[in-house]
């Protein structure tokens, strides 16, 4: 058993993608589709939540993708949620299974999932955010014993952007997971509530000092949620975000994704509060 | 390692020497200006030269390389690690400095081998500056003025001959079995003392502050309203990151051929001052205007890379305020925000934010 990583730092080049293959292609919604990822025989991922891949549509180019499935989840084959946004994620949603991708990584900081241990979660994702996030909940969720309480607070815009809506059933049935969500625009069946996701925020009782919040979703979505988070008392340390930025390289060479000193596909894209608040542009 | 001395006279029989065993490449006239070109014979190379175009990075990270070959079909690929045993005659201290610069950043985490191949097949042949080259450096002020210690071969212009410090294997390498090198005389010493002597007084300080202060100076200047001033002006063409010798950010495509699945990865030169480089796909730009991309330059020459590197970004050349249209220059950035600090202006201005 070899991991994708060691393959491709054993290439010539760092850039060298290794074939995969795609077995499933799913509808999440109009714009995004779930695609399972089969590695080559004998090859794992050996991810952390919070990574990313790079994936190679050839011919068209390569982009960073992180992974939805959780690391235990992940034997052999994998999940990703890809939005069609740009011309490698376009290409991808033209794929049907048994197509080929070339994949790198994974690459960067995942989140540490040791220290959250004990503690209760919560977590934010909104819209896409639910995208990486599902990694972690999975991961955590999978091992459910070993952390407190856990709450999630999901918002999109609309009841159509909802992701993963079969998860979604389950996590609302359990009755060890506190699950709310939201819309910002409600259609006519829409019955649940209405409003950013900071709305969401009254509906739960925090105990701060043994909370650990993960935070991911579209830039402006951050700073709202950060002033709530930071209200409640919450430690710096202990608020989480996954950082989007554009990327070329995923090894911290091409420069696209610096901000401040740091490369977010190497120091990233996972970052506490604490470690970012002094950095221009990270927020 | 040691120390020797070339007569000038023997130059032309020692380029030939080296174009027998490797590629060369040296600073050459072209239209009135200097460019690191092959040389085809010894009359091309120009030492003493004020400056070149660009620096000679383009050795180390051509504009554009291709990373690997494919097969969209078979799913075949193909690394493509390209190198060519090369001496590069007549790089100035600044870029050395610049060099070293790179080195650290293609080695640091993931080794970039396309990198790394090009450069274990140079040998730098660096010369020692005896004056200002043009009106824009201010390598006194970034302690760029002599060479890092890493060099391969170090000339010295000691007038009718070279003096050739010795600093690397490779650099010794150059010197095998070429006859025409001696041993220095104490004579030699004297006058390579006396030539070092005279040069620093020639260059002046343009900062108006220790470069050891810029970091501390850019860390109050986040919020300072010269970079809008800057953005005003600034045309976001990219000039003074493509002459920039410690600029390494590429841009990634895959370009096919008309069988539509053959095809090949390259990475060419990027530039932060053009206006999509932070964008995302989703069309949220980090860097939005010329202003904050700007900023991010100049943090990124006189701050970021110390804090990532241990070396700070700009080695002075002044090839970017050469090349900028709208006379865009790092001393005058700099100098100014030193200004505004001694009048407080950058606290008040960090306060209000």
């Amino acid at each position: 058993m070899t991991t994708l990583l060691k393959e491709t730092l054993k290439h010539s080049s760092i850039y060298l993608p290794t074939p995969a293959r795609i077995t499933a292609v799913k509808d999440l919604t109009a714009l995004e589709k779930l695609f399972t990822i089969e590695l080559p025989s004998g090859f794992s991922l050996n991810h952390r939540p919070g990574q990313f891949v790079q994936i190679s549509v050839l011919g068209v180019g390569e982009a960073p993708i992180s992974i939805s499935s959780s690391p235990s989840r992940s034997n052999g084959s994998f999940e990703v949620c890809v939005r069609r946004v740009g011309s490698v994620t376009n290409a991808m949603h033209a794929l049907k299974p048994g197509a080929m991708l070339g994949l790198r990584g994974p690459f960067g900081r995942g989140f540490p999932v040791e220290r959250f241990r004990g503690k209760d979660i919560l977590f934010v994702p909104g819209g896409l955010g639910l995208a990486p996030l599902r990694s972690l909940i999975n991961e955590v969720l999978d091992e459910r014993g070993k952390y407190g309480r856990v709450i999630i607070l999901y918002g999109t815009r609309t009841p159509a952007d909802i992701l993963f809506r079969d998860e979604i059933a389950q996590w609302q049935q359990r009755t060890d997971i506190e699950f709310h969500m939201t819309v910002d625009r409600p259609d006519e069946s829409w019955t649940g509530n209405v409003g950013v996701i900071t709305t969401l925020f009254p509906k739960i009782q925090i105990h701060p000092r043994n909370m650990v919040a993960v935070v991911v979703g579209p830039p402006v979505m951050y700073r709202f949620v950060l002033m709530e988070l930071l209200g409640k008392g919450i430690a710096e340390g202990n608020i989480w975000f996954s950082f989007e930025r554009h990327m070329k390289c995923g090894v911290g060479k091409c420069g696209h994704c610096q901000m401040h000193h740091i490369y977010t596909c190497q120091d990233g894209p996972s970052f506490s509060y604490a470690e970012i608040k002094h950095l221009e542009e990270a927020l | 390692m040691s120390f020797k001395i070339m007569p000038k006279a023997a130059l032309p029989d020692w380029v030939t020497w080296l174009k027998n065993r490797y590629r060369v490449v040296g600073p050459t006239a072209r239209q009135g200006q200097y460019v690191f070109a092959e040389i085809a014979s010894p009359d091309e190379l120009v030492l003493d030269y004020p400056t070149s175009v660009l620096p000679p990075k383009k050795y180390l990270l051509p504009q554009r390389e291709t990373l690997f070959t494919f097969d969209a079909q078979s799913m075949q690929m193909k690394a493509n690690i390209e190198w060519e045993p090369t001496v590069i005659l007549g790089v100035h201290t600044c870029d050395m400095h610049a060099i070293r610069l790179l080195d650290k950043v293609h080695a640091t985490g993931y080794t970039d081998q396309h990198y790394q191949a090009h450069r274990q097949h140079t040998t730098l042949v660096s010369i020692e500056c005896l004056s200002p080259c043009m009106e824009h450096s201010f390598c006194k002020s970034m302690g760029t003025l002599t060479v890092p210690e890493d060099y391969d071969l170090h000339l010295t212009d000691l007038g009718d001959s070279y003096g050739v410090d010795v600093g690397s294997e490779k650099g010794e390498a150059l010197l095998q079995g070429f006859t025409a090198i001696w041993d220095p005389t104490s004579e030699d010493y004297q006058r390579i003392n006396k030539v070092m002597a005279e040069k620093w007084p020639r260059f002046s300080y343009r900062l108006n502050f220790d470069v050891t202060e810029l970091p501390d100076l850019l860390a109050l200047s986040n919020n300072s309203s010269l970079w809008n001033e800057l953005g005003d002006i600034c045309l976001g063409c990219g000039q003074c990151t493509k002459v920039c010798p410690t600029c390494y950010c590429f841009d990634v495509r895959d370009e096919v051929d008309l069988s539509l699945t053959k095809g090949e990865r390259t990475r060419t030169w990027d530039s932060c001052q053009i206006d999509r480089f932070a964008t995302v796909a989703g069309g949220h730009n980090f860097r939005s205007t010329r202003a904050l991309r700007n900023r991010h330059r100049f943090m990124r020459k006189g701050k970021y890379h110390l804090e990532a590197y241990g070396l700070i970004g700009c080695v002075g050349c002044g090839r970017c305020a050469a090349a900028c249209l709208v006379h865009i220059t790092p001393v005058d950035t700099f100098n100014e925000l030193y200004r505004r600090h001694k009048k407080g202006e950058l606290l008040e201005e960090a306060k209000q934010a």
